[in-house]
């Protein structure tokens, strides 16, 4: 059984990499869990409920010294000293900006897996840490801008007076923008989303929010290849950025998500934006931390501007909801840890021919093995060529008027039979045409599960045809006789099969109570 | 008033008692409470109708030589017709009702055919219109027994896997039948004129070609239809029957079994968003599929465990079953994986799609045998609001009833149909055995939906392989 050591964070850091509950799923699959001293105490996990999960309680070195470390934030140089030659440290390393950190890890002979690496397919959404993050951090973004927001989200008309609903700008459509703009339009707010990919329009709209389109004439948009946004084009920073003008003067709340991958944030409200918003708007930028969305933001600060306007910077939106977001981490853990242990027996194995494995690992035994081959999400629909798909061919349909002229010809026709018809046949007829419609009638109430007792029931009933080769087996002719009497006895196997199998079918059919 | 008379007069009143009869056990079918009801109600009307008709018949023919011989044969010929009938009945399986339903059809058809050919060999001695009249009504009773006798035998063949389901394409298909029925007309016009024992051979054998095109040329995904549509067939012979007789019971009685089936096939056709027509035309499955090229991504695979960990602790489950069921017989686990899960209190459900399995009701027939309740056996329009707010949903051998294809891609060949809309569920498990394309041979994009899991293998051990994890 491999151990598993559970660290507390640096002081700053609310959340913690693994709750009783997933200590529970870690033991599961086969390993042995140290925790250090009050390593869940910010996120109101005592030490007494890691122990009643089956963990070990140990002061910091033990848990530092284990051979698999779960970590939620990359360690400082100080702690990577403190970290076993050879082990496994697990947490997000953001492996692309910090080759420092890849050095220094590569030195020890450490295998270092970035949680926050994790290709976006499908299969690894369980372990996406930057989604389940995010999904907090955009709720948080909301909660800290109606903290900040001198009024109310919904709209109220009260007899003192008429409240407006305040005007929510979402930047980005992603995982945190998605979160912001439920979190913000449950509150009553009307809420606008910009994204550059024009197929998450449908998302905005199911969760409450109204999308505005970034118009470009003559480009192609781009739809994402590997589920982030992109960089944008020239033109369509231009047109963004006078949408983005616009808005400013018109919303009370801007919330700002938009990141890529490796490089700074884009600069969508610049400060001119800023001041043309109203005194006591609030702006939450969450990409703070990699250069802001907004001029003027600082990293983890709370700014004023002069005209009154909150910028928030908050890089630690996720922590600020540390109870659950140290839950969701760690299943992510847990989830990833499933992956890395095929036998459930507590051996760690790290499979490069899985993708996902690939992608994590930063550092192999001290081998850098950073950055990893890409992978191409093939969830996003695929561009069509515009003659692609034929239109499917016109169905034939007979046009209103062809309609009336068949059913009249058809009454007519019936009407000239019994007009010059003699005498037996209109009386037929009209027994036909009575028979016809009490049946459409008739069948027209019977309930779909019992069609097939009714096909069979029919079926049995249509050996009525039996009365007529008995009225023929008596005529004084051997081959009619004969002939009648084949009809009859297939017409009897109609009659007594249709009838017992229905009987046998319907003794089947018995409701809840009558068990 | 003759003795004759008098016993005429009684038969037609019977008739009539008889016909309300059938009217009555038709409507009796319309609930589960009274359906059985329903069913002896058929059974009095065709014992009156039997023993009126054999009463007047031997009355009218007594004291004539050929009565004694028409009497033996008649009650040899229903002797071994009751016991052939009851043995099947006995021993059929559910999953093979559609076959014996189609079957049971053929021999209506059969008898029509003989009915007819008894019309022309002994003539009831009319003259001039009546005549004339007499001569149509042998012929169009003879042609529509026909069609129905090796339609039916066609159908049969089919469902019970004895000839491949596959569409047989000739050229000019839809000419053939045409042509086919043009012919017909003609012959009849010409025997009205001169009667021959030829012409009612060339017609016999017309139409038993014509029935036998009709029905090869459309494919087994299409068999509820033609099924329903052969039933409606078999009712019309015997009405026509009714004319060429003179008798008011065989045209009720097949009125309203002609009516009903092509009712049912009018429910049937409306289920696959298609007019009668074109499933009649045929050909439904070669239309080219327009956008297999497209890539939907990978699909993930899910084991047993997984899905019965995903039941235990799922508040409502619901199940739509299609034709995959039947085969791998799956009924039996189904049922009792519903019972366990409904004792642990979760909501169970089934979802029927009105053209499942290959005969109207085929999936409530199977469900009932395997005992489940049928009143949370819901039809489509009934549970598809619910399945958003469902847990699991578990798709067991159905595929095109569940394709969001029809209801969101409209250059799909099924586009338009009304499909289960199970996607809209939290989880949806589809037990398949490959990832092949249904009946319609269209792919199926719910398979790489982020909310669906497949299960490979046979439904049924697949069931078995939940039913031992819970």
């Amino acid at each position: 059984m491999t151990q598993i050591g559970i660290v507390r964070e640096q002081a700053a850091e609310t959340r913690v990499a693994a709750t009783p509950q997933t200590v529970g799923a870690l033991r599961k699959i086969g390993y042995d869990i140290v925790v250090e001293a009050g390593a869940g105490a910010a996120s109101a996990y005592p030490d007494d409920a890691y122990a009643a999960a089956g963990a070990r309680i140990v002061p910091a070195d033990v848990a530092w010294a284990s051979p698999i470390l779960l970590k939620v934030n990359a360690p400082t140089d100080v702690e990577i000293a403190q970290i076993a030659d050879g082990a496994t440290l697990i947490a997000q390393l953001s492996p692309n900006l910090r080759p420092e950190l890849r050095e220094a890890l590569a030195t020890r002979g450490i295998t270092a897996l970035a949680l926050d690496a994790v290709p976006r397919i499908s299969r690894a959404q369980s372990m996406d840490v930057l989604s389940s993050m995010a999904n907090i951090a955009g709720y948080r973004a909301v909660v800290e801008a109606a903290h900040e927001f001198g009024r109310f989200f919904t709209g109220q008309v009260t007899a003192a007076g008429k409240v407006p609903p305040a005007k929510v700008l979402v930047a980005g459509a992603g995982v945190a923008g998605l979160a912001a703009i439920g979190a913000a339009s449950s509150l009553g707010a009307i809420v606008r989303a910009t994204d550059p990919r024009p197929e998450v329009a449908d998302q905005v709209k199911s969760i409450g929010g109204e999308y505005l389109d970034v118009i470009v004439p003559d480009e192609q948009k781009e739809v994402s290849s590997d589920g982030y946004a992109k960089a944008t084009s020239e033109a369509y920073d231009r047109r963004a950025a006078e949408l983005y003008s616009e808005q400013a003067a018109d919303v009370d709340i801007i919330i700002t998500t938009a990141q890529i991958p490796g490089r700074a944030a884009p600069r969508l409200i610049t400060a001119a934006d800023v001041a043309s918003m109203r005194s006591g708007s609030v702006i939450v930028d969450m990409a703070a931390s990699s250069g802001g969305n907004v001029e003027g933001s600082v990293a983890g600060e709370r700014v004023v501007t002069e005209n009154g306007v909150i910028i928030l910077g908050y890089t630690d939106l996720a922590g600020r909801l540390p109870t659950q977001a140290s839950q969701l981490y760690g299943t992510n853990l847990v989830n990833l840890l499933k992956l890395l242990t095929p036998e459930k027996d507590g051996r760690l194995v790290l499979d490069f021919e899985d993708i996902v494995q690939r992608a994590v690992t930063v550092v192999r035994d001290g081998e850098e093995t950073w950055p990893p081959p890409p992978v191409q999400v093939s969830a996003a629909p695929v561009a069509k060529a515009p003659d692609a798909a034929p239109a499917a061919p016109e169905k034939k349909k007979l046009s209103a008027g062809a309609k009336v002229g068949l059913v009249a010809a058809g009454i007519a026709a019936l009407f000239l039979v019994n007009a010059f018809a003699p005498a037996p046949l209109p009386q037929h007829f009209t027994v036909l045409m009575l028979s016809v419609v009490v049946g459409f009638y008739v069948i027209g109430k019977v309930s779909h599960a019992l069609h097939t007792p009714l096909m069979s029931v029919t079926n049995a009933i249509s050996g009525i045809i039996i009365v007529g080769a008995i009225v023929q087996i008596t005529t004084p002719n051997v081959v009619v006789q004969i002939l009648s009497a084949i009809a009859v006895l297939v017409a009897s196997i109609n009659i007594f099969g249709g009838f017992a199998v229905t009987r046998r079918m319907l003794k089947m059919f018995s409701k809840g109570a009558e068990r | 008033m003759s003795a004759l008379e008098i016993s005429a007069s009684v038969a037609g009143a019977a008739y009539i008692v008889a016909a309300l009869l059938f009217i009555m056990s038709l409507a009796g079918l319309s609930r589960h409470e009274s359906s059985r009801a329903g069913v002896a109600y058929g059974m009095v009307g065709m014992a009156i109708a039997l023993i009126a008709t054999i009463w007047v018949t031997l009355q009218g023919a007594w004291g004539q030589p050929q009565a004694i011989v028409g009497l033996v044969l008649l009650l040899v010929a229903m002797l071994v017709g009751a016991v052939i009938g009851l043995w099947r009945a006995r021993s059929v399986e559910m999953t093979g009702m559609p076959e014996l339903i189609a079957l049971l059809h053929s021999f209506v058809g059969l008898a029509a055919v003989l009915v007819g050919w008894n019309g022309h060999l002994h003539a009831p001695g009319l003259t001039g219109a009546l005549a004339d009249i007499h001569h149509a009504e042998v012929f169009i009773g003879i042609f529509i027994g026909g069609v129905t006798f090796t339609g039916s035998i066609v159908a049969f063949l089919k469902l019970s896997g004895r000839i491949s389901s596959k569409p047989l394409m000739l050229p000019g298909k839809n000419v053939l039948n045409l042509g086919a029925i043009v012919v017909f007309i003609a012959l009849t016009v010409w025997y009205v004129v001169m009667p021959s024992l030829v012409l009612l051979i060339v017609v016999t054998l017309l139409a038993l070609a014509l029935g036998w095109h009709l029905v090869a040329s459309i494919g087994g995904g299409d068999m509820p239809v033609v099924v329903s549509m052969l039933n409606s067939y078999s009712g019309w012979a015997a009405a026509a029957a009714g004319f060429l007789l003179n008798n008011d019971l065989l045209i009720v009685t097949g009125a309203l079994v002609g009516s009903s089936g092509a009712y049912l096939s009018y429910i049937m056709c409306k289920a696959m968003n298609r007019s009668f027509i074109s499933v009649i035309a045929g050909g439904f499955g070669i239309a080219a599929p327009t956008s297999d090229d497209v890539d939907h991504g990978e699909h993930r695979e899910v084991d047993a465990e997984t899905v019965a960990d995903m039941l235990a602790n799922a508040s409502s489950v619901v199940i739509t079953p299609g034709y995959g069921m039947a085969v791998a017989q799956a009924q039996y686990p189904v049922a009792e994986l519903t019972q366990k899960l409904r004792d642990r209190g979760v909501d169970v459900k089934f979802g029927i799609h009105p053209v499942a399995g290959r005969l109207p009701g085929h999936m409530n027939v199977l469900l009932a045998e395997a005992k489940v309740p049928y009143d949370i056996v819901l039809e489509m329009d009934e549970i598809n609001d619910d399945l958003a707010s469902t847990a699991v949903v578990l798709v067991i051998g159905a595929n095109d009833t569940v394709n969001p294809a029809a209801a969101e891609d409209p250059s799909s060949p099924i586009a338009g149909m009304p499909v289960l809309r199970v996607w809209e569920a939290e989880n949806v498990v589809v037990f398949k055995r490959s990832m092949a394309s249904g009946y319609a041979g269209v792919q199926n994009p719910l398979f790489f939906r982020e909310n669906a899991q497949m299960l490979f293998g046979d439904a049924k051990e697949r069931v078995d392989d939940i039913l031992r994890a819970l």
